[in-house]
């Protein structure tokens, strides 16, 4: 099964590559991972995709909580959460195609960030489902290259991972 | 008080608590060699190779239970250093490795003696650091320490660049706890798993208690004998985790796994409660994992939760130290009086004769030829089972935990989960440096002691007497043993034809040799080697071919031993 797990972390040198070295060194599989700093100087925040069975999940969860700069994990695949992506793609868009082009980025409610006579660059913003429907609708069109952010998430309700 | 980040680093080793140091000098690391040039308070060991002196303050921490400390320069003083740090890192050995760096400003830059020493010391150590800025140093030192010994301990290295050494900068002594926001060990179990565990104890005709390194890690020997003996339930010790019960005792039944007691193995595949602690379920211990105690419920105490439910599903978990755990159940037992509530264990001890009858120890000493297990009980008979022993990796290893009882804690040193040829001698070093009235036997093969013979030098100039028997066959003994019983007995490249003569290398290193070809020089032999008041290597001409027994050979099961 598929696991969102976010991760709390010291935002110091080399955390990075210890998270990326865990996954490595034990053959667990990353789908995707994001990486950015949490709102204040000192922690930086993880979310990372993996997949795989219970024992295999949990075995992640402890190792992660092992290494000592991980400050907190929590698997939000356990409760009710918000999963988001971004995704920019450049569209080929000559001009019998151009109004399709538009009226997909308009039915997933993306935007046009970039355009040239014969392209569009769109951003789309949702869960990985969505962005993977955008694409197979766009893809029949010409899809020069594009690029994803991986997923980020947060549990839903007023509490935050740690109580402060 | 303003100092120089050398002299900050050799404060704060003082003011840790740190008296000796086991270390190797070269260009990152000169002005920490000044400071400690300065500094008498501090003894450091000039050892002949970084990994040496890993091995040796790995040693060093064995059997004081402190944190052993190495100092190594950059580069390949690191790169050496690195089987030190992974063999302390198999078996959560506490000790803190300081390793040279280049300059900040040339990090990055391929500089002479530069390696990526944080990049390539993270998967074998607990943690590692790379001090970038002098007024991080004490902090960091403290930290390191802190992380080194607490937990499931474990390796830390602290990265020096030469530049950060030379800096100055306020240095203030502080005592107290060192506080970690994000390391926070659970030390105490949770009481309601405990009473749990408790009652399935009460519960159990057929109880089985399997121990690892965890219990000597954690001090936690006397609390484990007396929770033995409140059940009255046998008792197994991993290869680690020996000397964490009395072997004398009668409740002891050997070791288990692939070299372990016939008796300890069929117990475990026939139990119907697995009590593991301060064990890990390791691939050496449990045989096919699938047929792994398979009639059991089992308990596991350990304070690393990656080790619980890793390899073998659990039933009932309990994280801490199992020093805490242990006494916690004791007084459960204790109130309760656990005699009074147990089923009667003795068919289960019944059943556990009838196997311990088969004697699966058992060999033939013949008239002309040594062989290696009569050397190790001879060794033991006149050492009163009383000695530090230290091994290397190999059939002298499995024959050392096999014929050589320990009763105590923190006598017992050897590689078991990396598996290190060239771990003994420097750890026998470590260990003699820490324990100079205790006998210390490092206990080797032919193969093993050429992969750090070189430390015959730093026991000669340091006078640290230890006593090296060479169980000497010409062979890698264990993988000849395997070639034999696995690949139809083609020893490929297993056989090593030519070996120094031991005698005169020991001889041209300032320590003394003696050598025994026949069964009765083996004893005085010994009793000389024991006499002498020097380093003495025992080249003990045993019979080639030995194996050792009982065996389960590898992906079976442990009630699938083979015995002799």
């Amino acid at each position: 099964m598929r696991h969102v797990i976010s991760v709390l972390v010291e935002n110091e040198a080399g955390v990075l590559s210890r998270v990326a070295g865990l996954f490595a060194a034990r053959g667990f599989n990353i789908e995707s991972l994001t990486v950015a700093p949490a709102g204040d100087e000192q922690t930086s925040r993880i979310t990372l995709v993996s997949e795989g069975d219970d024992e295999i999940i949990e075995q992640i969860i402890k190792q992660l909580n092992k290494l000592i700069p991980v400050i907190h994990v929590v698997d939000l695949t356990e409760g009710a959460h918000v999963e988001r992506e971004l995704m920019l793609v450049k569209v080929t868009a000559e001009k019998e195609v151009r109004a399709e082009v538009l009226r997909i980025a308009d039915i997933f409610r993306s935007r046009v960030v970039d355009a040239t006579p014969n392209s569009f660059m769109i951003e789309v913003t949702g869960d990985a489902t969505k962005l993977d429907a955008c694409l197979e609708l766009l893809k029949p069109l010409g899809v020069i290259e594009l690029v994803r952010t991986g997923q980020v998430a947060l549990s839903r309700g007023n509490r935050g991972m740690i109580k402060n | 008080m303003e100092l120089t980040g050398a002299e900050i680093i050799v404060r704060s080793l003082l003011d840790l608590g740190v008296r000796h140091v086991f270390g190797y000098p070269g260009g990152s690391v000169l002005h920490i060699y000044d400071a400690i040039f300065k500094t008498p308070e501090i003894q450091h060991i000039l050892c002949r190779h970084e990994q040496g002196a890993v091995h040796a303050a790995d040693g060093y921490a064995r059997v004081t239970g402190e944190v052993g400390v190495a100092l190594v320069t950059s580069g390949p003083g690191a790169t050496n250093a690195l089987t030190g740090l992974a063999t302390a890192n198999m078996d959560s050995i506490p000790l803190v490795c300081l390793t040279g760096q280049v300059p900040v400003d040339l990090i990055g830059n391929d500089a002479f003696q530069e390696a990526d020493t944080v990049g390539i010391t993270r998967s074998c150590t607990k943690h590692n650091f790379l001090v970038r800025h002098v007024s991080d140093l004490a902090r960091v030192l403290r930290e390191a320490f802190h992380i080194a010994r607490t937990g499931r301990p474990g390796p830390v290295v602290v990265d020096l660049p030469k530049d950060v050494t030379a800096a100055r900068c306020d240095y203030v002594h502080t005592d107290g706890e060192v506080k970690i926001r994000s390391y926070n060990p659970t030390v105490v179990g949770n009481s309601r798993q405990v009473k749990k565990a408790v009652a399935m104890l009460l519960e159990s005709s057929r109880p089985m208690i399997y121990t690892g390194g965890g219990v000597i890690l954690a001090n936690a020997a006397p609390e484990l004998t007396r929770f033995t003996r409140l059940l009255g339930a046998p008792i197994t010790n991993t290869l680690m985790g020996l000397g964490g019960f009395p072997a004398t005792d009668p409740l002891f039944v050997g070791m288990l796994g692939m070299h372990g007691t016939y008796e300890a193995n069929m117990a475990v595949s026939h139990c119907d409660l697995l009590v593991a602690i301060g064990a890990r379920f390791d691939d050496r211990v449990t045989g096919k994992i699938s047929q792994f105690a398979p009639g059991a419920k089992i308990i596991h105490v350990d304070i690393d939760p990656t080790s619980i439910s890793k390899n073998v599903k659990v039933h009932l978990p309990i994280v801490g130290d199992v020093k805490n755990v242990l006494g916690q159940m004791n007084a459960l037992l204790e109130a309760q009086g656990a005699k009074d509530h147990q089923p009667d264990l003795k068919p289960w001890w019944d059943q556990i004769q009838s196997w311990r009858d088969k004697h699966c120890l058992n060999y033939t000493q013949k008239q002309d030829c040594i062989q290696p297990q009569f050397v190790i009980e001879t060794l033991n008979r006149l050492t009163q089972s009383g000695a530090i022993v230290a091994t290397d990796v190999g059939q002298h290893q499995m024959w050392a935990a096999q014929f050589y009882p320990f009763d105590r804690p923190r006598y017992w040193l050897t590689s078991g989960g990396l598996g290190t040829m060239g771990y003994g001698l420097p750890a026998a070093m470590g260990a003699k440096v820490a324990r100079p009235n205790e006998t210390v036997l490092l206990i080797t093969g032919d193969g093993s002691i050429q992969m750090n013979i070189q430390e015959l030098a730093t026991c000669c100039q340091f006078h640290i007497p230890v006593k090296i028997a060479i169980l000497n066959n010409n062979y890698l003994g264990m993988v000849r043993q395997w070639q034999e019983i696995f690949y139809e007995g083609r020893y490929s490249h297993s056989h090593m034809a030519f070996g120094p003569d031991f005698v005169k290398l020991a001889e041209a290193y300032g320590a003394v040799g003696l050598r025994a070809t026949r069964p009765e020089e083996v004893e005085p032999v010994i009793k000389k080697a024991l006499e002498i008041d020097n380093t003495v290597v025992m080249d003990f001409r045993v019979a080639e071919e030995s194996n050792v027994y009982p065996m389960v050979p590898a992906g079976k099961a442990l009630n699938e031993m083979i015995l002799l």
